[in-house]
């Protein structure tokens, strides 16, 4: 977000005269300056084991926080997941399971 | 050339906006209104307008839509009435508050119930703040040139807001009157085609438009509609002007009737405004003082210019053809209160509810609210200043 901001050099705390017309976004995907992996309280953790790359986690997730790995296999942008476990839900093989995060 | 033309006001204003030459119209029919996107149906069907008519399941949807048009910078075009007003209440802050030009018509009808298809002002009114600049017509002529100057204003780029232009159902929109139609030419003078915004959707520089909006940004966002429309009074009037100067009618957001020496006067909006006057020239061949104020923009609402118009009044009766109930009064009532509360030199002010519903406002009418006036400036109290004109007690 801080990137995006020096970026278009937007002021993160726009008067109404600085801000765009309707407060409109003039760029698009900018999504990918706003990291959401830290409202999560649950990580998905993916048994690699079990795992059988069927690739229904990458269908069913909301956020499109799964990645498809070059062997194939799947993993998860921790910096976007936001922990709603649906993934986990769905696997077929429960091969997903939701780890609480611990303060370190 | 100009042509002097007798004409349902439904279709003069059908006629304004194929000259406007609108890219899209989506709209749903509904009586008093259904005549004007008929008119404009036929208009595409037969190739005289080349626009995009959209037919949708409502009227959420027909703004929907209009919204849609508006952001990749075509010309749009709607018009509705009553219910139809009220279902797409949630969809016109959304094109007020995305600053998209959209011009709508707004067949004034009484709101449900009971099941009332005849006018009053209590559509409009009850989405008044919605952030559209909010525009009233008496006749067919005012329709036909309001809506053709609300492109302009509408399309500017100090303004980007949505206009709607009321006028009262039935009794305006079903008239057939008189009026001095332009032709193509003199409007494509008046009137070039939409200048297409650089931040207007477009797939080659996708915007985002209305996303979630934190504590941290609305009020910035609001304050700058505000702006918006507060701005929009200066384009109005540059905009009237250049109407003038070009075809000859000049439009200002009152406009006065015998007030030159007036102690008394009714402001109301609408067609109505017509009874007014004749009532206002029987009493100036009693003797007495009347005139009229003709309120023509409400929102923004000229404070300024009302102020120097009542100057030299003693009183002046508000009739609305709308109430809040519960509430302090009309809205034109409470909004007048409110601009006279911190003015040294103000006439005394009563309300008038009355035209609900589609009941007339005869002529002995209008001078009953005057007699019941100038009672409240010889002492007499009226419950909370103002009262229900035609109500059977």
């Amino acid at each position: 977000m801080k990137f995006f901001m020096e970026k278009f050099k937007l002021n993160p705390k726009p008067t109404w005269k600085e801000l765009p017309i309707a407060s409109m976004i003039p760029q698009p995907a900018t999504s990918r300056f706003y990291k959401t992996g830290d409202w999560r309280s649950f990580r998905p953790v993916i048994d690699k084991k079990k795992c059988t790359c069927c690739g229904l986690c990458w269908v069913y997730c909301p956020d499109g926080a799964i990645r498809i790995v070059e062997d194939g296999s799947y993993e998860v942008d921790l910096d976007y997941c936001k922990g709603c476990g649906i993934c986990a839900e769905e696997c077929p093989v429960k091969a997903i399971s939701m780890i609480e995060e611990v303060e370190e | 050339m100009a042509k002097r033309i007798a004409i349902e006001c439904s279709h003069a204003i059908s006629l304004a906006a194929k000259l406007a030459n609108v890219d899209v119209v989506a709209a749903y029919p509904i009586t008093p209104q259904t005549h004007i996107v008929e008119k404009l149906s036929e208009y595409v069907a037969d190739g005289e307008l080349d626009a995009e008519y959209i037919n949708v399941e409502s009227e959420h949807s027909a703004m929907s839509a209009c919204i849609g048009a508006s952001a990749v910078g075509a010309r749009v075009f709607t018009a509705t009435a009553g219910q139809g007003l009220a279902l797409m209440h949630e969809m016109l802050f959304i094109a007020a508050g995305n600053r998209l030009p959209i011009v709508m018509a707004v067949a004034n009808r009484s709101l449900s119930p009971n099941l009332n298809i005849w006018g009053d002002q209590s559509d409009m009114m009850a989405s008044k703040d919605c952030g559209w600049i909010q525009i009233y017509a008496e006749n067919a002529q005012e329709v036909f040139d309001f809506t053709l100057q609300a492109f302009k204003i509408a399309e500017d780029e100090r303004v980007m807001l949505p206009v709607a232009i009321n006028f009262d159902g039935f009794y305006v929109t079903h008239v057939i009157e008189p009026i001095i139609a332009l032709d193509q030419e003199e409007v494509k003078k008046f009137l070039p085609p939409r200048k297409i915004p650089s931040y207007a959707l477009h797939p080659d520089h996708p915007t985002t438009w209305g996303p979630v909006g934190l504590p941290d940004v609305q009020t910035e966002l609001k304050r700058q509609l505000e702006e918006a429309l507060r701005n929009s009074k200066t384009v109005i009037k540059e905009v009237w002007k250049e109407f003038g100067d070009m075809f000859g009618r000049y439009y200002d957001f009152f406009e006065p009737y015998r007030l030159e020496d007036a102690e008394i006067a009714i402001l109301m909006a609408g067609g109505h405004c017509g009874t007014a006057r004749i009532a206002v020239d029987r009493l100036r061949e009693k003797g007495e003082k009347v005139g009229l104020i003709k309120l023509r923009l409400f929102r923004p609402f000229p404070d300024e210019e009302l102020i120097k118009l009542t100057k030299n009044l003693k009183v002046l009766a508000v009739v609305d053809k709308a109430f809040s109930p519960g509430g302090l009064g009309g809205p034109i009532f409470t909004e007048v209160k409110a601009l006279f509360y911190d003015q040294k030199i103000k006439p005394e002010i009563v309300g008038f509810i009355a035209g609900l519903g589609g009941r007339d406002i005869r002529v002995d009418e209008f001078m009953v609210a005057v007699e019941r006036a100038k009672k409240v400036l010889m002492g007499e109290k009226i419950d909370k200043g103002f009262m229900f004109l035609q109500v059977r007690e």
